[in-house]
């Protein structure tokens, strides 16, 4: 073989790997990508059906409930236009609390209920998650806000 | 009046950063002998303005001095003195000073090592070295500037962020700007010899010391980072692929890619354009990574919206550090020229294939990292990518990687052939495959992933046992123990490092497929067993820390009845910010780590708690550090420390082929 050749299938070979590798990559990348949604959207049936997705706004105040195994919680996200109730086993993050923002992800029961997988403990230093606040700014902006007590911030 | 002194120190260095930047390199380029040596003492100046600025901003923190702006955003006056002085870079601008303080110790260690190299490339190196540092002073005094004044001052800061009080954290940013900044050498050997147009097996040489050392500063820092997050989250993770992780793996996968291919550079003259290439890519990676983590871009890509002027600044520099090195590349690598052929199957080729892999790797955690971020800012919907995404990618790239660092050593360059490798690894592989496929029944259950994982590993260190035996047969020495001795350092270097590499697979092997985790209430007395151990909760007592209170919990420990050990996991409130805090208790052990959390306080004293039993997971930060240390020992090799004393020899002939080139 000569050199040049030589190089040709070098060249070759990689522009293979490479392909494979960005097919990988991106069949990886296309069913692991999970889309974020506010309780509107939730309401409007925006949200896919038997895939995971996350959802963002605050929790509502005096929603959070816990059940005798200390484990399973209940409340509800709200983005102040429309409200989705949440069910989570597990121990929660520090900075979950009630009128603070958060961001679950899980999947939408049959019951309409969004079953948490994880509840997200992600925070800036107003301890908003950004997905959060901007559920709480869409919705705003929207006006399909019905009450006006927005931001109680118990400090 | 001593911020002052400190924003003053910062404007002369500027203007120092400046002249570095400029004479020393115009100097190369015209063969101004007067010119180049202004790089030295400027260097040297400039590290001693840098440290001033930075002792007064230590200075402002350990007195207290609210009348400071960065002062009072970070620190408290409740808090400790070493957190005040590790809140110096606790923050974005006192981050981007620690930055540029690192960039200057880096500069005055290459105006002390490089008495080997030649004029031209020393003046070179500095001067790119300088105008990286006029960036980020320019920056800092611009838009970024850690000595601010707060009038009327505050009456108590508002104290660091909890999460960072923590000894990991004292440490962790040092080390991984270390091999951030570290690599800037690496980038600006890459652009002198561009410049300059020598890129030769010497300049390899020269580069690969530094390079090395870089890599091991942010392999402890990545680790030190992962620790961090495995103790001090309270979740028991040891990497989230979360982007500020990514943000540092990156620039390490690159610095990793880089080592290997300079090796080549360096014993066979190859592969130097795409060593150049890796160079400015792993220096572009760390810069994105600074300011990814602490621009506030990754909490929101509006958070640029709020200080325009800054993002602006940040997405200039990056345009202009990133595009112009790239041209000065796309103008200058032609020159270069090939390296000598080599045939596919070969050493060569093989460590070809390991950085394609190594790059592919990179290319798609940058994917998984700034799609999103793109998305954001264009406004077309909000999502993220999961740790599913990189677990699916990274297994497929990085097993044929590792395969082939089994074989890598033993091939020789130029060519090799495929039956006689085969040949002398059947014995390597057979074991391999027989122990992996066997262990995971030994330990419990069969599951294709620990299968792999424990065969990956096992191949490394069979290989590795295979070549020592090889070498130890053809080298000279009557005694093993002199043979032994014999083996260049930098080959022992190479050894440690891919052990390491092992041990860290071990660890994450043994986690991933054996570790139990339970979440449970559990009432005062109960108890609960996980792993073989059963913890019992003698309940919580209340006490005070200097800036929290904190409720703490006690585990009573024991297996088989035998008592193991007592743990005490916290929950803390820091008073200041009012954020409560989760301090996991962990008992470490060589072959298992026990975790404690609490979760949240429940009626009766209950608490709701979260047990794990994590095996081998010590081994995953072990790894590192001795991926780390493989690295010191190469770096410690004979022949480096000869470029050094033979200084006088090598100088003439270096200047002589780099006239040559130039010519």
């Amino acid at each position: 073989m000569k050199p040049r050749h030589k190089r040709f299938i070098l060249i070759g070979l990689g522009l293979i790997a490479l392909a494979v590798a960005s097919m990988l990559v991106l069949n990886a990348f296309q069913s692991n990508l999970v889309f974020f949604f506010t309780p509107t959207q939730v309401a409007n049936a925006e949200v896919p059906k038997g895939r995971g997705f996350r959802i963002g706004g605050m929790v509502e105040n005096g929603s959070l409930t816990r059940e005798g195994d200390g484990l399973t919680v209940h409340f509800v996200v709200t983005d102040l236009a429309k409200r989705v109730p949440v069910t989570f086993k597990g121990i929660l993050p520090d900075l979950f609390k009630e009128g603070k923002g958060v961001v679950a992800q899980g999947q939408l029961g049959a019951d309409g209920t969004f079953l948490a997988s994880e509840v997200l403990a992600k925070h800036d230093e107003n301890y908003m998650p950004p997905e959060a606040a901007d559920a709480l700014a869409k919705a705003k902006t929207a006006g399909a806000q019905s009450s006006r007590t927005l931001v109680v911030n118990p400090r | 009046m001593i911020p002052e002194i400190g924003h003053f120190a910062l404007i002369l260095a500027l203007c120092v950063a400046v002249v570095q930047g400029s004479l020393p390199i115009y100097g190369a380029a015209v063969g101004s002998s007067t010119l180049m040596s202004v790089a030295k003492p400027a260097a040297r100046g400039q590290f001693l303005l840098v440290l001033l600025a930075f002792c007064c901003l230590g200075y402002a923190f350990a007195a207290k001095d609210f009348s400071v702006l960065y002062v009072a955003a970070t620190s408290n006056s409740q808090l400790p003195l070493h957190y005040r002085i590790a809140a110096i870079w606790g923050a974005h601008e006192g981050s981007l000073l620690l930055w540029v303080f690192i960039l200057s110790i880096w500069m005055v260690a290459v105006s002390f090592f490089s008495t080997h190299l030649p004029e031209a490339m020393r003046a070179r190196i500095l001067g790119v070295m300088g105008l990286v540092s006029v960036g980020f002073l320019l920056f800092m005094l611009t838009v970024s500037n850690p000595f601010e004044r707060l009038i009327p001052a505050a009456f108590d800061g508002r104290d660091l962020n909890p999460l960072l009080q923590d000894p990991g954290m004292v440490i962790h940013p040092p080390m991984l700007y270390m091999g951030y900044v570290g690599f800037s050498v690496a980038f600006s050997f890459a652009i002198a010899a561009l410049l300059g147009g020598t890129l030769d097996a010497a300049w390899a040489r020269w580069s690969r010391p530094w390079t090395t050392v870089a890599w091991c500063f942010l392999t402890v820092g990545v680790a030190m980072g992962s620790g961090w997050a495995y103790y001090e989250l309270g979740w028991g993770g040891w990497w989230f692929w979360d982007p500020v992780e990514n943000a540092s793996f990156m620039p390490w996968l690159a610095g990793t890619a880089l080592i290997h291919s300079l090796a080549v550079t360096d014993k066979r003259g190859g592969f130097k354009a795409w060593s150049v290439l890796l160079a400015i890519l792993a220096f572009s990676l760390s810069l994105l990574g600074t300011f990814l983590v602490r621009s506030g871009v990754l909490t929101s890509v509006h958070a640029f919206a709020t200080d325009p002027k800054r993002g602006l600044f940040i997405l200039v520099f990056l345009a202009v550090v990133i595009g112009g090195s790239l041209v000065l590349y796309a103008w200058r690598a032609p020159r270069v020229g090939l390296g000598g052929g080599f045939s596919i199957i070969s050493r060569e080729g093989m460590l070809l294939a390991n950085n394609v892999l190594l790059v592919a790797a990179l290319g798609s955690v940058l994917l998984g990292t700034l799609y999103p971020l793109f998305l954001d800012a264009l406004d077309l919907g909000k999502i993220s990518v999961g740790p599913p995404y990189f677990d699916t990618v990274f297994v497929p790239l990085m097993t044929p990687a590792i395969f082939l660092m089994g074989i890598g050593p033993l091939a020789q360059w130029k060519k090799t052939s495929l039956p006689e490798l085969a040949t002398r690894l059947r014995w390597a592989f057979a074991v391999s495959i027989v122990t992996a496929l066997a262990l995971p029944f030994t330990l419990g259950h069969w599951t294709p992933l620990v299968s792999l994982g424990l065969l990956l590993a096992i191949w490394i260190v069979t290989t590795a046992a295979v070549d020592l035996r090889e070498r130890l047969a053809h080298a000279d020495g009557s005694s093993l123990l002199g043979r032994l001795a014999a083996m260049p350092r930098s080959y022992w270097g190479m050894v440690l490092a891919h052990c390491g590499v092992a041990l860290f697979i071990v660890g994450v092997t043994m986690v991933k497929g054996f570790e139990v985790e339970q979440d449970l209430r559990m009432n005062v007395g109960q108890t609960a067993t996980i792993g073989g151990y059963t913890f019992q909760f003698d309940g919580t007592q209340q006490y005070k820390g200097p800036n929290y209170i904190a409720a703490r919990g006690t585990f009573r420990v024991s297996q088989d009845g035998r008592d193991v050990t007592v743990m005490y996991p916290e929950k803390r409130r820091y008073t200041v910010q009012n954020q409560t805090m989760t301090e996991a208790a962990i008992s470490p052990g060589f072959a298992r780590d026990l975790y404690v959390s609490l979760g949240e306080p429940l009626d009766d004293g209950a608490w709701s708690v979260r047990l794990y039993h994590k095996p081998f997971v010590d081994w995953i930060w072990g790894g590192c550090l001795i991926m780390a240390l493989g690295g010191i020992l190469a770096v410690s090799d004979r022949r480096y420390r000869l470029a050094w004393r033979h200084k006088e020899a090598d100088v003439p002939a270096a200047t002589q082929m780099a006239r040559q080139t130039v010519s």
